[in-house]
C-alpha cells in the first residue's frame, strides 16, 4: 500500500507542485491549506508523513509540528518543512518543535523525493 | 513540460490574489499601525510570493522581494514605525511586482531604474532600523554537491551516537544507516553498552548507538550530508583511518616466531603450543573488563574492513600488468609451435592406432594446446596505437621546421599487431610520414593557390581485415607526378625510355633502390634510401605495400600486413602428393569441381556458385603437378583484394594449426609460398600466399 504524505502550505501553487511531484513518485497526497486544516484532517484519516510551509495564516508550521508531536499517533512521523534560505532561525525553531528535516525553497521535485527518501520508510 | 507551464499559471493567479491582498493589508494598516495580526498578514503574502516565485522559476520577482521582505520583517519585529512614508514605498513596491509579474506574461518591460529607486528607498529603511547583529549569512545545505572527481577510495570510522529523544523529532536511525550502506563496501556494529535496566528503560528512547567501518570513494561532505538532519540531536564522528596516499607496507617485518624458527632456535609446534597458551589481547581486555565485547566486536571489524581494503589493493596492483623481455615472450612463442606440431602428430598417432583412451587424452591434448596457443598469441599483440602516438610529435616537429600546416588524424589505434611485427614497423612508417609532411603536403602558399585549405591532413589508420592488418598514410597534398618519375626513372637506369607502364606501375617505381624525387635533398627525406627499404622491410614481414595517388589530390599508401608471424589457421589441402595449406582467414568456402562441369566450361575457367560467377585457378597447372588428377576435384574459394576467387585442388583435408617456419634464402624467389609447415606425420606442407598467386 502506498503511503500517505499529507502536504501543508497556504499557497496554492507550491501545493500542487509538491502533491504532482508526490503523487508521481507513487505516494497518496492529501492537501491542506493551514495549520489548522491540517490538525483537523489528521483526526480523520490517518498519515505516515507531512510536509508543511512554516509562514501560514491561522496556525503556522511550528505550532503544527508542535501540535502533531502532542498526537499520540503522530508523535514519530516524519515530518520536513519548506523553508526559505533567510530563515535560519526558523529551522532552529522547526527543529526544537520536533520536525525531522527541511527542504529548503525553491527546490526541484528530484531533491524533494529523495528527502522523502531519507526519512520515510517503504 | 505543460505540467510545468500549468504550475506557473496558478502562481500568477495566486500572486495576483497576493497582490490585492497586501493592497487591502496594507491600507487596513495605516488606519491602524498596532494591528500585529494584519502585519504579519502583509509579510506572509509577501513571503508567499517571494518563495513561490523562486519555486517557478520568477527570479525577477524573487530578487526584488527579497529586500521588501527585509524590511517587513523588522516591521513585524517592531524594529521599525509604521510612517505614511514607508505605507507609501511599501504600496509602490507592491505596484512594482505587479508591473514584472505582467511582463513575464508578455507586457512592457520593466523600468530598471524605477526598480532600484525603490530598493535603495527600501535600504534607507533599513538602515533607519536599530541596528541589529548582523544575520548570520546562512549557507544553503541542500545546494547540489559538488563531488569530488576522484574516485580514490577511503575508508572511514563513523561513530553515530544520537541523543536518547531522537525519536521525538520522527527520525528513523536505521534509514540514515540504510543510506550510507549505498555508498560501499561497510560494516555496521550496533553498540548496546548504553541500555539501561529494563525497570529504567523508556522504549520511546534510542540508547544503542552505531560504530561503521565504511570504504567508499564518495567524499566526506556526501557523508556528512547523510546526517544533515540529525547534526544538532548526535554525536557524529566521522574519521578517515585509511586512505591510499597514507598506505605504506607495513606487513613485512618478522614476528618474533619466525624469526625463532627460521634460526632454529625453536621448532614451529613449540611455537604454535606457546601462541596457544597465551590469550589474545582482545580476551584479556574483556577479562578485566577493560571493554565490553561489542566495542572489541567495532575493533575488529575495522581491522578486517582494512584488511580487505589491503588485499584489495594489492590484487588491484598485481594485476595491472607485468614487464616481461620479449625475447622470453619469443621463447615462449616458439615453445608453443613445437608443442603444436607435436599435438598434431599424436592427434594423427592416435586416430591411426584407433586407440580410444589414446583419442581421447589426444583430444585434451589438442585443446589445451590450443588454448595455450592462443593465450600466448594474445600476449603478444599489442595495440598499434602507441605507434600513431609517436608520429603526432614527428608530424608536429617537422612540419614546424618546414613551415608547413599539417594535421594528423589517427584512425584505428586499438588495432592489434603482433608486437614483432609492430616494432619492425616503427622505421617504415616513420619514411612513409616523413615523406607525404616532406614531398607530399605543399606549402600553405602552394595549397592556397590550388584553392585547398592552407592546412594540410595526414590521415593514419589501421584496421584487420581477416588475417591482416591494414594500415593507410593518406595525404590531401600534391600527389605523384607519373611524367616527373617516368623522367627520373629513365634517368636514373630504373626503366627503358621506350617502357610502356601504367600508372599504378609508373607509381611503383618509387620502390626502385636508388630513386628519389625530391629537387633538393632536405634533412627530412630525399635521399633516397627510403622507399626501397620500406617495401624490403614489409615484404620481410610477409605484408605487401602498395601505392595510389591523383595528381593535385593526395597520395595513399596501404600496408598489408600478417596479424601474426608465428602461427596461423590454415586449411590444409593436397594437390597431387604435396600438402599445401591455405590461409584460413581468406578462405569462405570450399565447393565440388565436377570432372564434367569444367570440361563444359571449356577452359574459360569460370564457376558458377548460386548465381556467383567466380574466376578460378587451377593449382594443379599452376605447379605443373603431373599425377593423375581424381574424378572429383574441389575448389576453395577465397577473399582476395575483396574478390572472390577460386583455387581447384584435389583435395581438401581440414583445418590445421600452421606453425611458419620460414624457407631458406634458396627458395627466396618463390613468390607463391610464403613459408612452410611440418604435419603430424612429418610431412612438409607449403604454405600459399594467395594474394601472390593471382
Amino acid at each position: 500500500m502506498s503511503k500517505v504524505i499529507m502536504t501543508v502550505d497556504d499557497s496554492n501553487s507550491i501545493r500542487q507542485m509538491v502533491g504532482f511531484t508526490l503523487k508521481r513518485a507513487g505516494f497518496e497526497v492529501v492537501e491542506a491549506i493551514d495549520g489548522q486544516d491540517a490538525i483537523n484532517q489528521l483526526k480523520g484519516s490517518p498519515v505516515d508523513m507531512m510536509i508543511t510551509d512554516l509562514n501560514m495564516p491561522n496556525m503556522d508550521g511550528i505550532e503544527l509540528i508542535k501540535s502533531v508531536r502532542t498526537m499520540q499517533k503522530y508523535k514519530f512521523i516524519p515530518i520536513v518543512m519548506l523553508t526559505t534560505e533567510s530563515q535560519d532561525e526558523k529551522k532552529q525553531e522547526g527543529k526544537a518543535a520536533g520536525a525531522t528535516g527541511w527542504i529548503v525553497k525553491p527546490f526541484k521535485p528530484d531533491q524533494l523525493v529523495s528527502i522523502i527518501n531519507k526519512v520515510l520508510r517503504q | 513540460m505543460d505540467e510545468t507551464q500549468n504550475f506557473i499559471e496558478i502562481y500568477r493567479q495566486e500572486a495576483d490574489e497576493l497582490l490585492i491582498e497586501i493592497e487591502e493589508t496594507v491600507l487596513e494598516i495605516e488606519e491602524a499601525p498596532e494591528d500585529r495580526e494584519a502585519i504579519n498578514r502583509l509579510f506572509r503574502a509577501v513571503h508567499t510570493i517571494k518563495g513561490s516565485g523562486a519555486m517557478f522559476g520568477f527570479d525577477k520577482i524573487v530578487d526584488f522581494t527579497h529586500t521588501l521582505e527585509t524590511v517587513l520583517d523588522m516591521l513585524r519585529d517592531a524594529l521599525l514605525p509604521v510612517t505614511k512614508d514607508l505605507i507609501d514605498l511599501i504600496l509602490k513596491c507592491r505596484d512594482h511586482i505587479k508591473s514584472i509579474l505582467n511582463h513575464t506574461a508578455g507586457g512592457d518591460e520593466v523600468d530598471m531604474d524605477y526598480e532600484n529607486s525603490l530598493v535603495e528607498s527600501l535600504n534607507a529603511f533599513l538602515g533607519q532600523a536599530e541596528k541589529r547583529e548582523d544575520r548570520p549569512a546562512s549557507a544553503d545545505t541542500r545546494k547540489p554537491e559538488t563531488e569530488d572527481l576522484e574516485k580514490r577510495e577511503v575508508t572511514y570510522r563513523i561513530r553515530f551516537k544520537p541523543e536518547p529523544n531522537i525519536f521525538m523529532t520522527g527520525t528513523d536511525p536505521a534509514l540514515l544507516l540504510e543510506e550510507l550502506k549505498e555508498y560501499g563496501d561497510h560494516e555496521v556494529i550496533p553498540q548496546f553498552k548504553n541500555i539501561p535496566f529494563f525497570d529504567e528503560l523508556n522504549p520511546e528512547e534510542c540508547y544503542i548507538f552505531w560504530d561503521i567501518i565504511l570504504t567508499t570513494s564518495v567524499s566526506y561532505n556526501t557523508i556528512k550530508d547523510v546526517f544533515i538532519f540529525v547534526e544538532d540531536n548526535c554525536e557524529l564522528s566521522i574519521e578517515i583511518i585509511d586512505n591510499e596516499v597514507d598506505y605504506v607496507y607495513d606487513d613485512d617485518l618478522k614476528r618474533l616466531g619466525e624469526i625463532l624458527v627460521e634460526r632454529n632456535d625453536v621448532s614451529p609446534d613449540e611455537i604454535n603450543s606457546a601462541l596457544n597458551e597465551q590469550k589474545k589481547l582482545g580476551e584479556i581486555l574483556v577479562d578485566s573488563n577493560k571493554v565490553d565485547s561489542q566495542t572489541l566486536v567495532s575493533a575488529l571489524a575495522e581491522q578486517n574492513q582494512l584488511k580487505k581494503v589491503k588485499e584489495k589493493r594489492c590484487e588491484d596492483k598485481g594485476a595491472s600488468s607485468l614487464r616481461v623481455a620479449s625475447d622470453k615472450l619469443d621463447v615462449l612463442v616458439d615453445l608453443v609451435g613445437e608443442l603444436v606440431t607435436v599435438q598434431a602428430r599424436l592427434t594423427q598417432l592416435s586416430s591411426n592406432l584407433e586407440h580410444t583412451d589414446l583419442i581421447s587424452i589426444s583430444e585434451e591434448v589438442e585443446r589445451l594446446t590450443g588454448e595455450l596457443r592462443d593465450n600466448t598469441m594474445s600476449i603478444r599483440m599489442m595495440p598499434i596505437g602507441t605507434t600513431f602516438s609517436k608520429f603526432r610529435r614527428l608530424v608536429r616537429d617537422l612540419s614546424g621546421q618546414l613551415g608547413k600546416n599539417i594535421d594528423l588524424i589517427t584512425e584505428g589505434a586499438e588495432t592489434e599487431l603482433d608486437k614483432t611485427v609492430l616494432d619492425r614497423l616503427d622505421d617504415p612508417l616513420v619514411h612513409l610520414i616523413r615523406n607525404s609532411i616532406d614531398h607530399g603536403i605543399e606549402s600553405p602558399e602552394k595549397r592556397k593557390k590550388a584553392g585547398k585549405p592552407e592546412k594540410g591532413t595526414i590521415k593514419l589508420s589501421a584496421g584487420q581485415k581477416g588475417a591482416h592488418v591494414v594500415i593507410t598514410i593518406n595525404d590531401d597534398g600534391g600527389g605523384l607526378d607519373v611524367d616527373v618519375i617516368r623522367e627520373k626513372a629513365v634517368q636514373k637506369d630504373i626503366i627503358s625510355k621506350d617502357a610502356a607502364l601504367t600508372d599504378k606501375e609508373t607509381f611503383e617505381l618509387i620502390f626502385a633502390p636508388g630513386f628519389s624525387t625530391a629537387g633538393s635533398i632536405t634533412n627530412v627525406s630525399g635521399r633516397g634510401v627510403g622507399m626501397d627499404v620500406v617495401k624490403k622491410t614489409i615484404e620481410s614481414l610477409r605484408g605487401a605495400i602498395e601505392v595510389d595517388s591523383i595528381k593535385g589530390e593526395g597520395t595513399t599508401i596501404t600496408l598489408k600486413l600478417p596479424l601474426t608471424l608465428a602461427i596461423i589457421n590454415g586449411l590444409l589441402v593436397t594437390i597431387g602428393d604435396v600438402f599445401y595449406v591455405l590461409p584460413l582467414a581468406s578462405v569462405e568456402e570450399c565447393v565440388e569441381l565436377a570432372n564434367s562441369k569444367s570440361e563444359q566450361a571449356s577452359g574459360s575457367n569460370i564457376l558458377n556458385v548460386r548465381g556467383d560467377i567466380i574466376p578460378y585457378i587451377r593449382l594443379r597447372d599452376h605447379f605443373g603437378v603431373e599425377e593423375e588428377k581424381p574424378d572429383l576435384e574441389h575448389i576453395v574459394i577465397a577473399d582476395v583484394h575483396e574478390k572472390r576467387i577460386g583455387f581447384v585442388v584435389d583435395n581438401v583435408i581440414g583445418g590445421h594449426q600452421t606453425v611458419i617456419k620460414p624457407l631458406g634464402p634458396a627458395f627466396k624467389h618463390m613468390k607463391d609460398i610464403s613459408g612452410a609447415t611440418i604435419l603430424g606425420n612429418g610431412t612438409v606442407a607449403l604454405i600459399l600466399d594467395v594474394n601472390a598467386l593471382i
